[in-house]
């Protein structure tokens, strides 16, 4: 990284230059109203599950598990500050424009994402799910014809395919480690499963974006087809029972988006005129 | 950021009968090489590093704390992703420091064990709050700033992998720098409100950093053999000396005021001159009665004991595979 940085004449870096250049896609193109709100419900998806697992770092059980959890959520954030930066240029608002100033109600991540961290085992639960739904959308979107969102995809699917590896090493440990481990990986997989679905409905959003965006109907197959081998091989059942009723990207969410979204927010928005 | 502690004192070592390893022992060290894990050392030579080491890299787990305290509420999604990637470098720094330590043959359990009951040391600058986001600035600049001219002498330590470990570190720990520069840059030519947040964090950062060196030189006996063994390059009021000479100029730059009415260039020493440093609250922090000491403390107990289970169950589920693997 450091080769390829300018320097000063006091060897100061301006952190501009080492800002994700690599990771934002530079978007020469404007994203329509529609691939924008499309844009929106991918970048908010992972920015609010990067909120969730920044919460992490400094608490995990493991030394390994604080850097690797950190990564993921770097990750993330990377990915949702490509796509926000890509949906806002329509409204000419920045990635930060629309990460601290929109309010619950605008916001369009499913509601899987917003589910709290809980104990450890909740947290591989949502990763889980979260890392697999991430993998095969990405990997389905890398054909879209919009150029941009095809060139996002393409290089979050190689991020998130090592989450959903991660995801699956600790699914496979919990389940098959201890009684307690053992009872608390089905306690998290039953308490986050209902937000399975959701991840699979067609908004009518879709309709209008035929080529552009992965119709999230054709993902449940694929994603289910991944994940339950695994579930399998830990010998845990799928959770049946309650679904969600879903809504986010309507701007429905649950009690667990607005507090993460005042943490999230409250320095910026007590600086209005404020760069940082 | 990083910070190895203050040497302690080791009585030297017998000389009426030297042994072949060590006046092997004895010639590396005057020869300014390297010793190496396999290599014989006298055992206060391998207390002292494994007690600095894993001071060290205690430092760098506690140290996570105060700027994970800010990474939910980072005001740009840019600076979100540089203090995550930043608090990850220090956890990576730990588990560097800790390898290290391993190689002296005490293990990493253990120095967690000695950490979360209280009985090991860490760098007392972490006992401090965080309270504003220019915390994140200032811990850059200043704390991170006086560990690396800390660290960059120990990247000659004798003991290779110490020496090795502060390279890699050194490296990183340059760029947290000046990302805690750039923060308060960009505060200072900010709102007034900013300017005054980050000129406050400032004024309470500069002396605790200045702690970090250690006492003064006339109290600190005990630096002497780490300094003959060549663990230890400059006396604690060198260092201090060398960084204040490298923050006035940055302070200009800055536009920020060093807290300290007595500061002056000497032009007959060459150096700054400085005021009074209050060792009383240095002392008092270092027993254990600073600000959120209790508090790193604790947090650290309770990720450890939350997690107890999850570290069980990686390990049964290690066993039963171990045996699969044999059957």
């Amino acid at each position: 990284m450091s080769d390829t940085i300018e320097q000063d004449a006091y060897g100061h870096v301006d952190v501009d230059q080492v800002e994700l250049s690599a990771e934002l896609v530079e978007a020469a193109s404007v994203a329509s109203h529609d691939v924008a709100e499309y844009a929106l419900w991918l970048g908010d998806d992972s920015l609010v599950l990067a909120q969730n697992l920044g919460w992490w770092i400094s608490r995990a059980p493991e030394l390994e598990e604080d850097i690797a959890l950190g990564n993921i959520a770097l990750d993330l954030i990377g990915h949702a500050r490509s796509l926000l930066h890509y949906a806002g240029a329509e409204s000419d608002r920045t990635e930060d424009d629309l990460a601290y100033w929109r309010d619950e109600p605008q916001w369009r991540s499913a509601h899987l994402f917003e589910q709290p961290n809980g104990d450890f085992a909740h947290t591989i639960a949502r990763q889980f799910i979260a890392a697999h739904y991430l993998f095969e959308l990405y990997s389905a979107l890398m054909e879209s014809t919009d150029a941009t969102l095809a060139a996002i995809a393409a290089k979050a699917v190689k991020e998130v395919d090592y989450h959903r590896d991660h995801s699956i090493q600790w699914v496979l440990r919990l389940a098959q480690g201890t009684e307690e481990s053992r009872r608390r990986m089905i306690t998290g997989l039953s308490d986050l499963w209902p937000f399975v679905e959701e991840l699979f409905i067609d908004e009518p959003l879709i309709d209008r974006l035929e080529g552009v965006a992965v119709r999230p109907s054709t993902l449940e197959a694929t994603v289910l087809a991944a994940m339950l081998p695994v579930l399998a091989e830990a010998e845990l059942e799928v959770p049946r029972g309650f679904i969600s009723s879903g809504g986010g990207r309507r701007g429905d969410h649950s009690e667990n988006l607005g507090p993460l979204l005042a943490e999230m927010q409250v320095l910026a928005r007590a600086h209005p005129d404020a760069k940082w | 950021m990083t910070i190895p502690p203050v040497p302690y004192a080791i009585a030297p070592e017998s000389t009426d009968t030297v042994s072949a390893e060590e006046q092997q022992f004895n010639d590396l060290i005057a020869a300014d090489s390297r010793i190496e894990p396999r290599d014989w050392m006298p055992e206060g030579y391998r207390k002292t590093l494994i007690r600095q080491i894993s001071q060290h890299a205690h430092s760098e787990i506690i140290g996570m704390q105060p700027e994970g305290n800010w990474i939910t509420r980072a005001p740009s999604l840019k600076r979100k992703a540089i203090l995550l990637a930043k608090v990850q470098d220090e956890a990576g720094h730990g588990l560097y420091l800790y390898s290290a330590a391993q190689t002296l043959g005490i293990s990493r359990d253990l120095m967690t064990e000695q950490l979360i009951a209280g009985k090991a040391r860490y760098s007392s600058i972490f006992n401090y709050p965080s309270p504003t986001w220019a915390d994140m600035g200032s811990i850059g600049w200043l704390v991170d700033g006086a560990a690396i001219c800390n660290q960059v002498p120990l990247c000659r330590a004798s003991y290779g992998p110490y020496g090795r470990a502060m390279v890699r570190i050194c490296k990183e720990e340059s760029f947290h720098q000046r990302q805690g520069f750039e923060i308060l840059l960009e505060l200072m030519n900010g709102t007034p409100a900013q300017r005054e947040m980050a000129q406050e964090s400032v004024n309470r950062w500069y002396w605790p950093a200045l702690q970090m060196f250690g006492p003064p030189d006339d109290d600190s006996p005990n630096s002497a053999q780490s300094m003959a063994w060549n663990i230890k390059r400059f006396s604690n009021d060198e260092l201090r000396q060398r960084f204040v000479g490298m923050l006035v100029p940055q302070a200009e730059v800055l536009g920020v005021t060093l807290p300290d009415p007595d500061l002056r260039w000497n032009e007959e020493k060459g150096v700054y001159d400085m005021g009074e440093i209050d060792w009383t609250e240095f002392h008092e922090v270092l027993a254990g009665r600073g600000p959120a000491n209790a508090r790193r403390l604790q947090r650290r107990r309770d990720a450890h004991n939350e997690g107890q289970w999850v570290r069980e169950a990686a390990a049964a589920y290690a066993a039963k595979q171990a045996v699969k693997a044999v059957a």
